[in-house]
């Protein structure tokens, strides 16, 4: 390591070569780039390892920013990105609690003796906000239904199919119940998520407590805190723990958004084709495997596909109105 | 262009050691307006070194690295200071942390993004997006935002110089609110 023989003066600033490395970058993206534009590239980044390493940093940095820009496009319900709190009286903020539920199936339908409730429901890529005269907000995500009956001295849910984000006016004297599948979640001061996919039932309680059980009794009911998550199936369930700004990446589709964090491309295609009618198809196993991160529209399987072709470099086809993306 | 090894492991290894390097920097020389110069120098020379074989340790040798041009200069300059020399040696315990592990770095790089895209001058930022997430040609930018073409190409390229600062540079002011 002896340059030091050169003098520090003569070397051209680094803001300079910065400068310059950045038009060529710009250059390099833009759409009329020719063989002989990148021959004159190639002598430029030849001339020194100082033009080199500015390249590397600007189009490194550039390429970061795949994660990013889509998060930046992104304002898509505004009116539900903030929970409108403020309309709440103090005393019941308090105490309200937040459930998500997520069924995918029909089922339960026998635990409501009378389903004299009122159905909602959102088709595929849907999002619907329904709010209780108790100022409970129930959000309804892409393709739900759910059943709302309220009674004297209960206050019933049965979702029948999709997810669903509640934010539950607590009243122990007359307690909210969601009833999904074989098992029933009871809101005790709480904010909690729960998802439903084919057989499972998903539980991920975010703030507070709520109990868990099986809707006929036959278990002894699980009592959930903050970062509890529960995996049920029709006749067992499993608690695990997450950290609590994990579950608050699942809820990103109440804005409109699906975060991804070392996501597999295979599950990323799932989760965005639960909100699209066009679906995305992911043609080999390789393709399959391949990870994703970032924050995307859950409505654009379009961008979803340029995104994945410009950070995975995968091919992206439009074939009979399916997005094909293969390695 | 496919990237070498060298590349690789720069772009994988050495930039996100930047800011910390950038620190160093800043502490440890007196002319705060060569600071850049110097990251700049340090960087080719780390990539020069890898090319003929990369290191096993990255963060010990850009450091290494870093105190020796350092040292260099200060000779040539006749302008060594015991507290410079002090603080270089200093350096022997920022050298034998560990590195944050990779899920760390990927989430404060992504916390760096949010903030740069914040940060960006709104021509810089609306030029940056049309391009990247919509893949717009510099034409149709330049209609959309009702400016000539060179603008367009001159917002970009600014936009990227200042992407490469945020998202591997110390600014300090990064993820605060505006």
């Amino acid at each position: 390591m002896s340059g030091s023989a050169e003098n520090p003066h003569t070397t051209p600033a680094a803001r300079d070569v910065r400068a310059h490395a950045a038009e060529w970058l710009e250059r390099r993206v833009a759409e009329d780039w020719s063989q002989k534009d990148q021959a004159e590239l190639d002598s430029w980044l030849a001339e020194s390892a100082t033009h080199k390493v500015a390249y590397m940093r600007v189009r490194a940095a550039w390429n970061k920013a795949d994660r990013i820009v889509v998060l930046h496009k992104a304002p898509f319900h505004p009116a539900s990105a903030s929970p409108s709190k403020g309309v709440l009286p103090a005393a019941f903020r308090i105490a309200a609690a937040l459930i998500v539920l997520s069924a995918i199936g029909i089922g339960a339908a026998q635990y409501l003796s009378k389903p004299d409730g009122t159905t909602y429901a959102t088709g595929v890529g849907g999002h619907k906000t329904v709010t209780l005269p108790d100022g409970t907000r129930i959000e309804l995500n892409t393709d739900t239904s759910l059943r709302i009956a309220l009674k004297g001295d209960q206050r019933k849910v049965v979702l029948d199919k999709g997810e669903a984000f509640f934010h539950v006016t607590h009243n122990g004297a007359r307690p909210f119940m969601v009833m999904v599948g074989n098992h029933r979640i009871t809101d005790i001061g709480t904010e909690f998520v729960i998802r439903r996919e084919a057989s499972d039932v998903k539980v991920s309680l975010v703030e507070g407590r709520a109990q868990f059980e099986r809707a006929d009794g036959a278990t002894k009911p699980a009592v959930l805190m903050a970062g509890d998550v529960v995996v049920a199936t029709a006749n067992t369930f499993t608690v695990t723990h997450k950290a609590i700004r994990e579950l608050n990446e699942t809820l990103a589709w109440r804005r409109g958004a699906l975060i991804f964090f070392h996501t597999s491309l295979a599950q990323a295609a799932e989760e965005i084709n639960r909100y699209n009618e066009q679906k995305v198809v992911i043609a080999d196993a390789d393709a399959a495997r391949l990870q994703i991160n970032g924050t995307f529209p859950a409505n654009d399987v379009r961008l979803f596909g340029r995104v994945a072709h410009v950070v995975l470099g995968v091919n992206v086809e439009n074939r009979n109105g399916e997005v094909v993306i293969s390695r | 262009m496919s990237a070498s090894d060298a590349e690789a492991w720069f772009i994988r290894e050495v930039l996100p050691l930047e800011a910390a390097l950038m620190q160093f920097l800043r502490r440890s020389w007196r002319n705060q307006n060569e600071i850049d110069d110097l990251c700049q120098d340090i960087y080719a020379r780390v990539f020069e070194a890898a090319n003929e074989r990369i290191p096993q340790q990255t963060k010990p040798f850009v450091f290494a690295t870093a105190r020796n041009l350092l040292i260099d200069r200060a000779r040539r300059e006749h302008i060594v200071s015991f507290e410079a020399v002090a603080d270089l040696d200093a350096l022997g315990v920022a050298i034998d942390e560990p590195g944050p592990d990779r899920t760390i770095i990927a989430r404060e790089e992504l916390r760096r993004l949010q903030g740069a895209l914040d940060r960006l001058p709104k021509p810089y930022r609306d030029a940056l997006v049309m391009k990247k997430v919509e893949g717009l040609s510099r034409k149709e930018i330049a209609q959309r935002m009702g400016v000539d073409e060179d603008t367009v190409k001159h917002n970009i390229a600014n936009a990227m110089y200042a992407l490469a600062d945020f998202v591997y540079g110390d600014r300090v002011d990064l993820g605060d609110t505006p």
